[in-house]
């Protein structure tokens, strides 16, 4: 399904050598063309409302900006369904065809922009990777629980990025390869030991369903442990990073928060095993400060 | 942005509808861990009792024993302390990593377990009790 309604009818013919009757009539026409696309499109809405064949999605406004919006309430759009049309879809439909001002953050539409993370019928999914047919009508879809709602389905990030950063989501090391043109090879047990922890999106679903991120603002969360723990079991980065990397992960709110409830885990749209490299982190801590010889 | 919203406590509260495995497992793990931290408080004061002499320790034994609300009541603290040890031994091989993609199942076994046993267990605690 297409971002953008089609185009209308644009007059190629209408240069300087047109004469001014043919000029008026093609504006007619233009005109005629826009009133046709209108009805249609009115059609469609008023089908869509009376058949069988489309989604009834409940969708969260909020806009501070507007008066009349700023009291938070629930939309109904319907939405005719198309064989493999996703939420993200769907929203974009009624976004397109009933609403323009239905404010939500997308871009790729195939699960690897991490901007349309989205509470979906209890549970936060990736708008773009849930079908609808796996969906219990209404659709429920609100902004992600435990952030700020900026507009409609639109949260504050800032927070989620700010977690992000204090891990150092960036790969450095102090023990670089003798020759100036050498390449930094990893192991391919390494490779496949952070390969699932490299597929992390930041699309904050993770960390917007876990309990213990809700009640504690200073809580790295799952995504940016895992972002720890990417670097962390990197052994290019040698040991004085990984030490490095434990002190941070090793604070009052580092890996010890997490009270492993599973949530971000199940959630995760990149099925990143997030509750396994959080515990594996903390044996690490555990390891690293106990010594007994 | 000129301002956002905070959608606060009740709806904290009302997306929590949806529960996986795991966050029951949590959620039964503290209560069941109050319970027992509850209980150890009454456990010492009727100990203690002995404190004024045997005959006043059998005694409130005894009462006690006799009352259907304290056998109902220990079958109850049965479940809890069931369920506690086992979801226990589960975090214990969660915190190991041995099994995680498991961790839903386990619990559920948890579960079944604690019933069964609670089931098996509700004769020996009510025997010889006068309504």
């Amino acid at each position: 399904m297409s971002t953008q309604v089609p185009e209308r009818v644009e007059d190629e013919s209408s240069g300087e050598s047109v004469s001014p009757g043919k000029q008026k009539r093609d504006q007619k026409k233009l005109e005629r063309a826009e009133r046709i696309q209108e009805q249609r499109e009115a059609e469609a809405a008023e089908k869509a409302r009376s058949g069988d064949d489309t989604y009834h999605l409940k969708v969260f406004r909020y806009d501070p900006e507007v008066p009349g919006k700023q009291e938070p309430r629930f939309d109904d759009f319907y939405v005719p369904y198309k064989q493999g049309m996703t939420v993200l879809d769907a929203l974009m439909w009624a976004r397109d065809h009933y609403d323009s001002s239905l404010t939500f953050r997308h871009s790729c539409r195939q699960a690897i922009c991490g901007s349309d993370a989205l509470f979906v019928n209890g549970s936060q999914r990736l708008g773009c990777k849930t079908q609808l047919s796996a969906l219990a009508e209404p659709v429920r879809i609100e902004p992600l629980p435990h952030a700020d709602v900026v507009k409609d389905l639109v949260v504050d990030m800032e927070h989620f990025y700010d977690q992000m950063e204090a891990v150092e989501p960036y790969f450095q090391t102090n023990s670089l390869p003798d020759g100036e043109l050498d390449e930094q090879r990893q192991t391919r047990e390494n490779r496949e030991k952070v390969k699932m922890s490299t597929r992390c999106i930041w699309c904050s679903a993770c960390m917007s369903s876990c309990n213990i991120a809700a009640g504690d603002n200073e809580y790295l969360g799952p995504a940016a442990i895992n972002k720890a723990y990417r670097f962390a079991m990197d052994e290019r980065e040698g040991e004085d990073m990984k030490q490095r990397r434990l002190e941070i992960l090793e604070q009052e709110h580092g890996v010890w928060r997490c009270q492993t409830q599973f949530s971000c885990t199940e959630v995760c749209p990149k099925d990143i095993p997030l509750t396994e490299h959080i515990q594996e982190l903390k044996r690490e801590a555990i390891k690293n400060n106990l010594k007994f010889w | 942005m000129s301002q956002s919203y905070n959608r606060g406590l009740i709806e904290d509260f009302s997306r929590w509808r949806e529960f996986s495995a795991g966050m029951w497992a949590w959620i039964f793990h503290k209560f069941t861990g109050w319970v027992l931290v509850g209980y150890l408080f009454t456990h010492i004061a009727v100990l203690s009792t002995a404190l004024s002499g045997a005959a006043a320790y059998t005694n409130t034994i005894q009462a006690l024993e006799s009352l259907l609300v304290v056998r109902i009541l220990e079958v109850g603290l049965l479940a809890v302390a069931v369920f506690h040890i086992l979801n226990g031994v589960r975090l214990l091989f969660v915190d190991l990593g041995v099994g995680l993609e498991a961790q839903d199942k386990s619990f559920y076994a948890s579960l079944i377990l604690t019933g069964v046993i609670v089931v098996a267990s509700i004769p020996t605690f009510l025997s010889g009790v006068s309504i």
